[in-house]
C-alpha cells in the first residue's frame, strides 16, 4: 500500500489530542510539506475547503498564519508562533483560532500547543501531532460538532467499546 | 452554559476512571456486583454508586437472576462519544490524503523529474 490511509486520534487527557499518521515519504520531505507555505496551501484545509493565504517565518520566536474560506463561504484563520524547530524532526509551535466571536482576544489562554514529531524508518515517516489545549473546555470546542458542553473525557478505550457494540 | 449533571451525560458518567474501568469489565460480559467489586479493588458502596451513575445515563442494564442483580452494558449512549472523536478523525484523514498528495509531487520533484508543475 503506498499511503497509510488512517490517521488515529486518542485523548492522552482531558486537555490533550494526538494524532499519528504514517506517510510514504522521507521525514525531510514531510518537514518540507509542513513549513513551507506554497506546500501548506495545498493540503492544510483537507476537503474543509479552500487555504488563501500561508505565512510562515520558520524560526524559533517567528509568527505563523492561515487563511481558509471554508465550505460554505465563511472565512477562518489561525495563527501562532514557532517555539522549537528541528530540521526534519520537531516542530513546537501555539495555535490560536481567530475565533469571529472574539474570543481568542478575550481569553490569553484561549490557544493550544501543537507539537510535531517526525519518526522515520525504511524511507516512510510516522508524525505525531500533540495538540495541548490550556482548558479542557478548549479542545472540547477544538472538536465540537454540536454536543451540549460537558464533554470532558473521551478515551480509547471507550471508543474500542463503542466500535464493538456497533 | 453549565455542566451537564453526572447523572444525565454520558461524557460526565465515563469521566470517572473507576466507571470506565467498570464499562471495560462488563464489555467482556454481565457480572454481579460481587464480581465486580473483587475485581477491581472496590467496597461494595463504591461500586453500586458508580453502578446507579452508570443507570442513570443508560450505559448498564440489570436484571434479576434468582438472588444476584445482573449487570450488563449497554454501548449505545456512547455513540456520541465515538462518534466525537470520529468526526475528528475524518477531518485529519482529509488534511493527511491531500498531504499524501504533495509528498508524491515533491518526492517525483526531487528524483528530478520536472514533468509536473509542484509549486515550490
Amino acid at each position: 500500500m503506498t499511503h497509510s490511509g488512517k490517521a488515529t486520534v486518542t485523548l492522552p487527557s482531558d486537555t490533550e489530542i494526538l494524532i499519528t499518521r504514517e506517510f510514504d515519504a522521507p521525514a525531510a520531505l514531510v518537514y518540507e510539506a509542513l513549513t513551507t507555505p506554497e506546500l501548506v496551501k495545498r493540503w492544510w484545509a483537507g476537503k474543509r475547503g479552500q487555504v488563501d493565504e500561508v505565512e510562515i517565518d520558520l524560526r524559533v520566536g517567528g509568527a505563523w498564519r492561515y487563511v481558509m474560506t471554508a465550505t460554505g463561504g465563511f472565512g477562518v484563520a489561525f495563527h501562532g508562533e514557532y517555539r522549537e524547530l528541528v530540521t526534519g524532526e520537531r516542530i513546537v509551535s501555539t495555535e490560536v483560532f481567530e475565533d469571529p466571536d472574539g474570543q481568542w482576544k478575550a481569553d490569553p489562554d484561549f490557544y493550544a500547543v501543537n507539537t510535531h514529531t517526525l519518526t522515520e524508518a525504511d524511507g516512510r515517516t510516522t508524525l505525531e501531532v500533540l495538540v495541548e489545549h490550556t482548558k479542557p473546555e478548549h479542545r472540547d470546542g477544538h472538536i465540537n460538532s454540536g454536543m451540549e458542553e460537558g464533554m470532558q473525557e473521551a478515551y480509547d478505550a471507550l471508543e474500542e467499546v463503542a466500535k464493538s457494540l456497533a | 452554559m453549565a455542566r451537564a449533571a453526572t447523572t444525565t451525560d454520558a461524557f460526565n458518567a465515563v469521566a470517572e476512571p473507576r466507571r470506565r474501568e467498570i464499562l471495560d469489565l462488563l464489555a467482556a460480559g454481565e457480572r454481579s456486583v460481587g464480581d465486580i467489586v473483587e475485581r477491581l479493588g472496590l467496597t461494595q458502596p463504591q461500586t453500586s454508586k458508580h453502578l446507579r451513575v452508570l443507570r442513570e445515563v443508560g450505559l448498564v442494564d440489570v436484571r434479576e437472576h434468582g438472588r444476584q442483580r445482573l449487570y450488563r452494558l449497554d454501548g449505545r449512549p456512547l455513540k456520541p462519544i465515538h462518534d466525537w472523536v470520529q468526526t475528528y478523525a475524518e477531518e485529519w484523514d482529509d488534511r493527511f490524503d491531500a498531504l499524501d498528495a504533495v509528498l508524491e509531487q515533491i518526492k517525483g520533484k526531487e528524483r528530478g523529474d520536472d514533468s509536473n508543475d509542484a509549486q515550490r
